[in-house]
């Protein structure tokens, strides 16, 4: 098997190298933008503006305002409570809800639980994307994953207004796995008709924290 | 060796699956309809970004390259994704690569599997060599599965069931899901799809996906999807096995930023697709513990060694030249006889596979330009598809190609076709080959396609523009 596999490496490799050659390699231009010109205020609207066109949710919240605001959003959600990574900051949690940590729970645990809170590594607002490195803050991949319902925190310091900004945050985090998400789960299979959620959380919403 | 395709080798002629399609005017409905949703929304989302051109600028010119120097950036991807805990496997075909990943899932002790959208096991026929081997793949991309349950094949490199409305699919998952009832809305049949999957998602123990980019400096591999079946293929398991062609390398985790950008907007019309997944080999207590990639070759460096048509290893399978292709939107992907439809298949197919199989397929298009004008990357189709025909001509298979060409004229030719057709010839009649002896018949053979047109699909570019241009 190992020798197997050695030949047909060095097959693939020496066939390559047989079929290169050519004109001589070219600079590769980068002339993109890589910042807009929006004030921080008009980049905190694209972003939310963003999220709203994919259906997420979004509140605005300041520091003090987080558990007040993540209370409110589970009473009107009729939730009693939701799984949290084991790095969430402990102030964020309002009292009267049960939150449970994440350490080492089945994937049938995630499945039945009503939804999963977490923190986000860096936010995108010109394509509304939320980036998690899965630290301890945002936990596991699985955890995001499986339950229907995401919260998510997403402090104003962690936003940037394009792609490669975003980029350039992601690249030091590795080698953590990353997951970008652009709201809910969605697919248009079906006649090109966007349905929201099919198998990542069907919800998500977001908390916006100054 | 022996390359092959999805089932490309006992496929119809282009022309004559091409006429059976055409006469199907419900699948011509779906795929016009899906293809000029997607259209739209594409024109929308690419008129938003001023700096367009200069992406795909970047885009090319990382793609071009890095198959300057593959060798030297799989060599890198392979070391990184090995230091981080990943297993790389090298396969010089199909068959090799189908092998090595039964044997895995049989060492892992698995019968069963859970796959995410990858066209380069469709290519290999991954699912075939499984079953033969007693394992059940479930493909968990919604079009996936309903190509699958429908024993169907894919129709479109994006959106591979497009080709069917929501009444056909709900009558198959009512019948395949043992489903007593089943609503009419698109949310429904999602639905019944997430009950189908989620049990599987989490049991099954070995997941097998593709790949969109592996990057050499990092030894990370991306993951681009919207519904959420890709994280849990990339993540639930205990074991991952990744299928990838060798052109997919990209340099650096920077380059990422050009195809982050090009690749939605492109494919489905969206700023973002709403997720991407990016690991670099295992990570302990995440995902799983396992992950073996396997480097395919399969053709791909046969194309390489061409340098007339290297740059069709560009493609980033947005399918944005089947949504603007005026042929594709006609016959619909089937015709094109190969898991790649539409003008990236009419030029990836033929020189991946022998040329004897398909060598129609150069012929399926009437070289309007407007693939080379959507595509995120810039690969010049037309000028490919003539360099193929060059081929196809010095091969000695012309005359079956022209007869099976000249046969697809025989296609009913409405009044709208008809003026198409004229409008055709009024281009081509200031081409730059006739005076070439081996091409002195191509207009006789495009004549053949011609009245594939739609009069409103003709681009603001033409022809000769983009040849000038070149
Ligand atoms: S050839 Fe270009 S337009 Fe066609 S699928 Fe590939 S990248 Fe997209």
């Amino acid at each position: 098997m190992v020798v197997q596999a050695m030949s047909a490496r060095e097959a693939v490799l020496a066939s390559i190298r047989a079929a290169q050659g050519g004109p001589a390699d070219q600079s590769i231009p980068r002339l993109y933008s890589a910042s807009v010109d929006l004030s921080p205020a008009e980049v905190v609207e694209q972003f939310a503006d963003r999220l709203h066109d994919y259906n997420a949710t979004v509140h605005h919240a300041t520091v003090a305002a987080i558990p007040a605001t993540i209370a409110a959003i589970l009473a009107t959600r009729q939730k009693t409570g939701l799984l949290i990574p084991s790095g969430l900051p402990p102030e964020w949690l309002p009292v009267g809800y049960t939150f449970r940590r994440d350490e080492g729970l089945s994937y049938a645990d995630l499945d039945a639980s009503q939804g999963v809170l977490t923190a986000c590594d860096v936010a995108i607002a010109l394509t509304g994307t939320i980036v998690i490195a899965h630290s301890p803050a945002q936990g596991r991949r699985a955890l995001t994953l499986v339950p229907d319902y995401h919260l998510c925190v997403v402090r104003l310091s962690q936003l940037v207004a394009t792609v490669p900004e975003g980029m350039r945050r992601m690249a030091a985090l590795l080698p953590a796995p990353l997951t970008t998400i652009s709201g809910p789960s969605a697919t248009s299979d079906i006649e090109m008709i966007r349905v929201k959620g099919v198998h990542g959380p069907r919800t998500l919403e977001v908390i916006l924290v100054e | 060796m022996s390359v092959h395709v999805g089932e490309a080798a006992s496929a119809l002629p282009f022309p004559e699956a091409a006429k059976k399609l055409v006469a199907n005017s419900q699948l011509r409905r779906n795929v016009r309809h899906a293809t000029n949703v997607i259209r739209t929304k594409r024109g929308r989302v690419i008129a938003e970004m001023d700096d367009w051109e200069q992406l795909r600028d970047s885009g090319k010119a990382i793609k071009d390259h890095t198959l300057a120097h593959l060798d030297e950036y799989l060599l890198q991807f392979e070391a990184a994704c090995t230091k981080a805990g990943g297993q790389v496997h090298w396969a010089r075909d199909a068959d090799e690569a189908n092998r090595i990943i039964v044997d895995l899932v049989k060492r892992y002790g698995s019968d069963e599997v859970i796959k995410v959208k990858t066209m380069t096991s469709d290519e290999t026929r991954l699912n075939v060599a499984l079953e033969a081997a007693g394992i059940t793949p479930f493909e968990t991309d919604l079009a996936d599965l309903i190509v699958q349950l429908g024993e169907d094949k894919p129709s479109h490199i994006v959106v591979p069931a497009l080709h069917r409305n929501r009444m056909e699919i709900r009558e198959l998952f009512m019948k395949k899901m043992g489903l007593d009832s089943l609503g009419y809305q698109p949310e429904d049949i999602a639905a019944a799809a997430r009950n189908y999957l989620r049990e599987r998602f989490l049991r099954v123990k070995v997941g097998i996906s593709g790949a969109n980019y592996l990057i050499a400096e990092t030894g990370s591999v991306v993951v681009v999807e919207s519904e959420g079946n890709g994280r849990m293929c990339l993540t639930l398991p205990d074991v991952l096995i990744s299928i990838v062609g060798v052109e997919k390398v990209i340099p650096r985790f920077e380059d990422l930023e050009v195809f982050l950008q090009l690749l939605p907007r492109s494919a489905t019309g969206e700023r973002m697709n709403p997720y991407n997944s990016i690991w670099t080999g295992v990570t302990p207590g995440d995902g799983p513990q396992a992950f073996h990639i396997v480097l395919l070759d399969n053709g791909r460096t046969k194309v390489l060694a061409d340098p007339e048509s290297r740059e069709t290893l560009d493609c980033i399978r947005c399918g944005a030249c089947l949504n603007a292709c005026p042929v594709y939107r006609q016959t619909g992907g089937h015709a094109y006889g190969s898991v790649y439809a539409g003008p990236i298949g009419a030029i990836l197919t033929p020189q991946l596979q022998s040329m004897e199989h398909s060598q129609t397929l150069p012929y399926a298009s009437s070289l309007c330009g407007a693939c080379y004008e959507v595509c995120p990357v810039k690969i010049n189709i037309p000028e490919i598809l003539i360099h193929l025909r060059t081929k196809v001509v010095d091969s000695g298979h012309a005359p079956l190609a022209e007869r099976l060409a000249m046969k697809g004229a025989a296609f009913a030719m409405s009044k709208a076709s008809r003026l198409s057709l004229a409008h055709a010839f009024a281009r081509l009649g200031q081409w730059p080959f006739n005076d070439d002896g081996k091409l002195d018949n191509l207009p006789g053979l495009l004549a053949g396609w011609t009245e594939f047109r739609d009069l409103d699909a003709i681009p603001s570019q033409s022809f000769r523009e983009w040849w000038s241009k070149r």
